[in-house]
């Protein structure tokens, strides 16, 4: 039903090897906005909006939280800023003729809503099974059209009103003992733990 | 200092999430509102304006802010934020979904999830699925900010706070709720409860979650789940702790038929005792368990449940 799809990422030159995946999975061309600097997240929604004033998306898809900095904001950021209506953590998408129905994985179950195209949305875990890339569209991905841009290209300070003052490890949680039996359990619950 | 907390509802009533979210408020220090954005709200802003510390509650009630749909709030808050150093909400859902859009509406950065309040510009939060700290300072003007509520003590109930009406001309033309399916359960909310015993792949399927329902109905715990066992459909995602689901800290967290994979640790590893029942005494859920029973759940549930 997409007459085009477009990766795009933001990243180090290192990132292009996620664009090549997936043009392996079936996208169209891609779009690397090239940048070594720490990136947060108000910055890389000002990239992708700058993207998106020039493509003109439909609809603008993103994962909903990046596995490093747990941040869960550029998806619900780049709506703001486009002006687009949000359906964040998506379990279920529905395209229909300038609408979009997205079903969100919400705190107490499942939420619905329709928004007017276009629309950005955040995927979460259950949205679609991830298909493998087979060895021909891999061969075939390579001569697909992979774009560079910088963010001075695109217009775009990437400076954030966020300074990361440093870093520490948790406090390491011990692992405790084993118990020989179900009574043994109950037991050092009630009287070592106290939590019965 | 002035800050605006934005409430959390369910079901016509305060989310216990609001209580820890003012707690985190008091750290940084100053006033602190309260705002109530729904329809038919009474009852929460009566709810909110009783916690220690607000000095007053703004209530926009109106059909827009219904369900809490995130262009509408944002806007509104939008509109608010001028009277204000913070915003703040829990790290729950609708908090994710609406602060982040206010934050770009105001050209500043969001700060998620935060552990601690260091100064008021200043905060700890998670990284790598918690398996890192951060501390980030903040210069923007505005920070917006939400809480991981199990880092901070709920505030007491015992305040007076004034409640004062808001209008402001809010309209939604872009989304529209069109329906929720929401659990339906008797037993306490999965991110306040003081006993959580949950389920990974081992369970097998969603029938034999009924082996964990006995036990938590004597113990009046509420019930997770792995994501491994939310994507394999035993039970809904609304059940998942870990890394992208629910985060919990219990006083005591009961692991059945999980095997420990860090996403999953990341959803309670604050928890005070942790119990783990596998039957392979390798399972790395094994390495932060107060108490580690190694043997068949098919037997040793009902065992429990009978000796509870």
């Amino acid at each position: 039903m997409a007459s085009e799809i477009v990766a795009v990422t933001v990243g180090p030159k290192a990132a292009q090897e996620q664009l090549r995946t997936a043009l392996a999975l079936g996208a169209d061309r891609a779009i690397h906005v090239e940048t070594e600097a720490r990136v947060e997240s108000l910055a890389v929604a000002k990239l992708l909006k700058a993207v998106v004033d020039e493509e003109q998306p439909d609809l603008v898809i993103l994962g909903k939280q990046a596995i490093d900095t747990d941040n869960n904001q550029t998806g619900q950021m780049l709506a703001a800023l486009t002006g687009m209506p949000q359906g964040t953590f998506a379990s279920k998408v529905d395209v229909k003729e300038g609408s979009v129905d997205v079903t969100r994985e919400i705190d107490g179950g499942l939420q619905t809503v329709a928004l007017t195209l276009p629309a950005v949305v955040t995927t979460d875990l259950r949205l679609n099974e991830p298909r493998y890339a087979k060895l021909p569209d891999i061969m075939k991905a390579k001569k697909k059209p992979l774009e560079s841009k910088t963010p001075e290209a695109l217009g775009v300070s990437v400076e954030s009103g966020l300074e990361l003052l440093g870093v520490e490890t948790p406090a390491e949680r011990k692992g405790g003992v084993k118990v020989g039996s179900v009574d043994e359990l109950v037991e050092k619950l009630k009287t070592e733990a106290k939590v019965l | 200092m002035s800050i605006l907390i934005l409430a959390e509802q369910h079901d016509g009533e305060l989310a216990a999430g609001t209580a820890h979210v003012v707690a985190a408020a008091r750290a940084i220090g100053g006033d602190i509102d309260v705002l109530v954005a729904g329809e038919g709200v009474d009852a929460v802003a009566q709810a909110a304006a009783g916690l220690d510390g607000v000095s007053r509650v703004r209530v926009a009630d109106d059909a827009v802010y219904a369900h809490q749909l995130a262009e509408p709030l944002a806007e509104l808050l939008v509109a608010l934020a001028d009277d204000y150093t913070h915003v703040l909400a829990a790290s729950s859902t609708t908090g994710k979904n609406v602060l982040p859009r206010l934050a770009a509406l105001r050209d500043v950065a969001q700060i998620s999830d935060i552990l601690e309040v260091v100064s008021d510009d200043t905060f700890k939060r998670p990284i790598y699925a918690g398996n890192a700290i951060a501390t980030v300072r903040s210069s923007d003007p505005l920070k917006v900010i939400t809480v991981r509520t199990t880092a901070f003590d709920a505030v007491a109930d015992g305040g007076s706070a004034a409640i004062e009406p808001i209008s402001a001309e809010v309209s939604n033309t872009s989304s529209r709720f069109v329906g929720e399916e929401l659990a339906q359960s008797d037993r306490p909310e999965l991110g306040s409860a003081k006993i959580v015993i949950s389920g990974g792949r081992g369970m097998g399927s969603g029938d034999n979650f009924k082996l964990l329902e006995g036990i938590a109905d004597k113990l009046g715990a509420a019930i997770g789940a792995s994501r491994a066992a939310v994507d394999a459909g035993f039970v809904p995602n609304d059940m998942q702790v870990g890394q992208t689901g629910k985060i919990v800290a219990p006083e005591l967290y009961i692991a059945v038929g999980i095997s420990g994979a860090i996403q999953h640790l990341a959803g309670m590893k604050d928890s005070k005792v942790i119990v783990a029942i596998n039957k392979d005494e390798d399972a790395p859920i094994f390495q932060v368990a107060d108490y580690g029973l190694v043997g068949d759940l098919f037997e040793l549930l009902p065992a429990l449940e009978q000796k509870l």
